[in-house]
């Protein structure tokens, strides 16, 4: 598919990186309200840059201005290069894909004709733009059966993914959200930002979000620019940077309780020393082991599989660790999983020791209370530097 | 019951001029052209009006002229005014009566529909018309033909005035037969305008049946 908006082209250098380019962009009403005062900021291409401040920080106002659904007043929009204001509206806006927080579905037509939207509007012939609405659907998880359907007969978080499909469905590279997930119950909202990053990963387009919610900029942005009320960019930063060094006050404040717990969600696991010495299998003899000098034991299955923690004092004359009644273990993911899920499954544990699993499950090794503690000052330390 | 049967069993009552086939295609060219004049004024008015927020002070005052307008106070000045011998005099009221049902419920209708939607409309990269004819209308259908229906059973029900200055429908059974105390006569009309009104209702319920999306009147059942 070509390109839509055909204006004047920035320089061959300087694509590819930011797609999109808020250069000194403002918003003024008539009645004298700023919306948004100096706004500069680029979404780098192929990431989710996150826009996030409390009400009346002019977010929305923002994001509404890359697809002209707001003009602004001063500066300029770079869209791949172009000034959005160089282009027809709806022609823009059919390059865009765009997301809102009520779906916005109509609810005159059935769900795979919701998806094709835009293929339509682009002149496709019907059987392709279906067969595009129909792959979306699968993409975005869900249910080929629902395709003819009507809005009102899904609940909301299947009507946010139909949304999402929707603006997907000719394929633009650039995405923008407007508080997508407000709307769903917290347990959808997570299942639909996992769903978000997970196509994302697949997809890798240019995103821009907005939400108030800092949680949610900080687990789905690779960038998140905080702003505050009057339109003012506050802060420009990953999430990791954003939680250890806020810019200022209204920043810290902004991020709230536990910053430093929730910086650690960004210190990979990977690094932990393992004790590979503390871990037992079930079969064992409980005498062969009751000889160590460890108040606790992890033991696992045949297959290397956690069963739980067994203290060094409970241990029987005689007979094997099967008999032998297991208090409960937390474990993560060594490859995968942050500092703060081994500090959390070390909280779970009564031995106050983490398990490392693998991506199969099996447990790799024990990381200790004193391994943690130096990972930990490791962690304080980086905040600092 | 017997007036009744004296009226539709009389064979002289069923030809001729004076005969219910003619006076029921009298009735209905008044009521019909009555409509669609008043369709072709409200319609594009109403739609115009909720889709550009302009002009929405007509739609107010129209829908309280409507409320104080006596249609055969207005059908008596037409008449001296224009003269009889032609069926525009009893169409101008019958006009006025019909509008202002089909330009309010056209305009509550589209202006009504959720700012979401419209929102997420052009923001796919519908057109203003785009957005108004494929979303737009078909989300407000059935108060758009709400609209219609109340006029057109108002129209049906009002077109019996045409008698009064001397023209034909179903009116002239009943004007006729009260002037003259043939009762049978009268209610004989009168029961032939009830029942022309039902099928009116009727009609619009085939209507609304087939253009109006399922997803719109909540039809389909889940299954």
């Amino acid at each position: 598919m070509g390109r839509l908006w055909q204006g004047g082209r920035a320089p061959a250098g300087d694509q590819g990186m930011h797609m999109i380019t808020f250069d000194d962009v403002s918003k003024r009403y008539p009645d004298g309200t700023v919306a948004v005062d100096g706004l500069t900021l680029h979404a780098p291409t192929g990431e989710i840059t996150v826009l996030v401040g409390p009400s009346g920080c002019g977010k929305t106002t923002s994001l509404r201005m890359v697809n002209r659904m707001v003009d602004a007043t001063g500066g300029r929009i770079l869209l791949d290069g172009v000034d959005v204001r160089t282009v027809d509206p709806p022609t823009l806006r059919r390059g865009i894909g765009y997301v809102i927080q009520q779906a916005g579905l109509f609810p005159h037509r059935k769900i795979v004709d919701n998806v094709a939207t835009v293929p339509y509007l682009l002149g496709w012939d019907r059987k392709r733009a279906r067969a595009r609405a129909m792959e979306l659907l699968e993409r975005v998880g869900l249910d080929a059966g629902l395709a003819g359907r009507y809005p009102f007969q899904l609940s909301g978080g299947q009507q946010q993914r139909v949304g999402v499909a929707r603006a997907l469905a000719a394929d633009p590279p650039v995405l923008l959200m407007d508080e997508p997930f407000s709307a769903v119950d917290p347990i959808v909202r997570a299942s639909l930002q996992d769903e978000l990053l997970r196509l994302q990963s697949e997809l890798n387009k240019t995103i821009v979000f907005v939400t108030h919610d800092i949680d949610e900029a900080i687990k789905l942005g690779d960038r998140v620019a905080v702003l505050r009320v009057g339109g003012r960019l506050a802060q420009l930063a990953s999430p990791a940077e954003l939680l250890a060094e806020p810019a200022d006050d209204f920043v810290r404040e902004f991020l709230g309780r536990d910053r430093g717990i929730r910086r650690l969600s960004f210190v990979p696991g990977d690094g932990l020393r393992l004790r590979t010495d503390l871990t037992v299998p079930v079969s064992a003899e409980a005498a062969s082991v009751r000889g160590t000098a460890e108040p606790w034991l992890a033991v696992v299955d045949g297959e290397g599989r956690p069963l739980g923690w067994v203290a060094r004092e409970d241990l029987p004359d005689s007979g094997t660790l099967a008999g032998v009644p297991a208090a409960p273990y937390g474990a993560f993911v060594r490859e995968r999983d942050s500092l703060r899920s081994a500090l959390d499954a070390a909280l779970l544990s009564p031995s106050g020791n983490a398990l490392a699993v693998d991506g199969a499950g099996r447990v790799e090794g024990v990381v200790t209370r004193d391994e943690l503690d130096a990972a930990l000052a490791r962690a304080a330390g980086g905040a600092r530097g | 019951m017997n007036w009744l049967a004296d009226f539709f069993g009389d064979p002289a009552n069923w030809s001729g001029p004076d005969g219910i086939p003619l006076r029921l295609a009298e009735h209905l060219e008044f009521a019909g052209l009555s409509l669609l004049l008043a369709m072709l004024v409200a319609l594009p008015l109403g739609l115009w009006i909720g889709h550009t927020g302009r002009g929405a002070l007509l739609v107010v005052l129209s829908a309280n002229a409507a409320r104080a307008l006596p249609t055969l106070g207005l059908l008596v000045l037409v008449v001296l005014l224009m003269g009889v011998g032609t069926i525009a005099p009893v169409l101008i009221p019958l006009v006025a009566l019909a509008v202002p049902p089909i330009l309010v419920n056209t305009y509550e209708g589209i202006r009504g529909v959720d700012a979401d939607l419209r929102d997420a409309a052009y923001g796919m990269g519908l057109r203003g018309g785009q957005v108004l004819g494929r979303v737009l209308v078909p989300v407000a259908l059935p108060l758009i033909l709400l609209g219609l229906r109340t006029a057109a059973i108002q129209v049906v029900a009002t077109a019996t005035v045409a008698a009064y200055v001397g023209l034909g429908g179903l009116g002239r059974y009943i004007i006729d037969g009260l002037a003259t105390k043939r009762y049978p006569l009268a209610v004989g009309g009168a029961v032939l305008v009830a029942l022309l009104a039902l099928a009116v209702q009727g009609l619009f319920g085939v209507l609304q049946r087939f253009l109006v999306s399922p997803g719109v009147s909540g039809r389909q059942k889940i299954r």
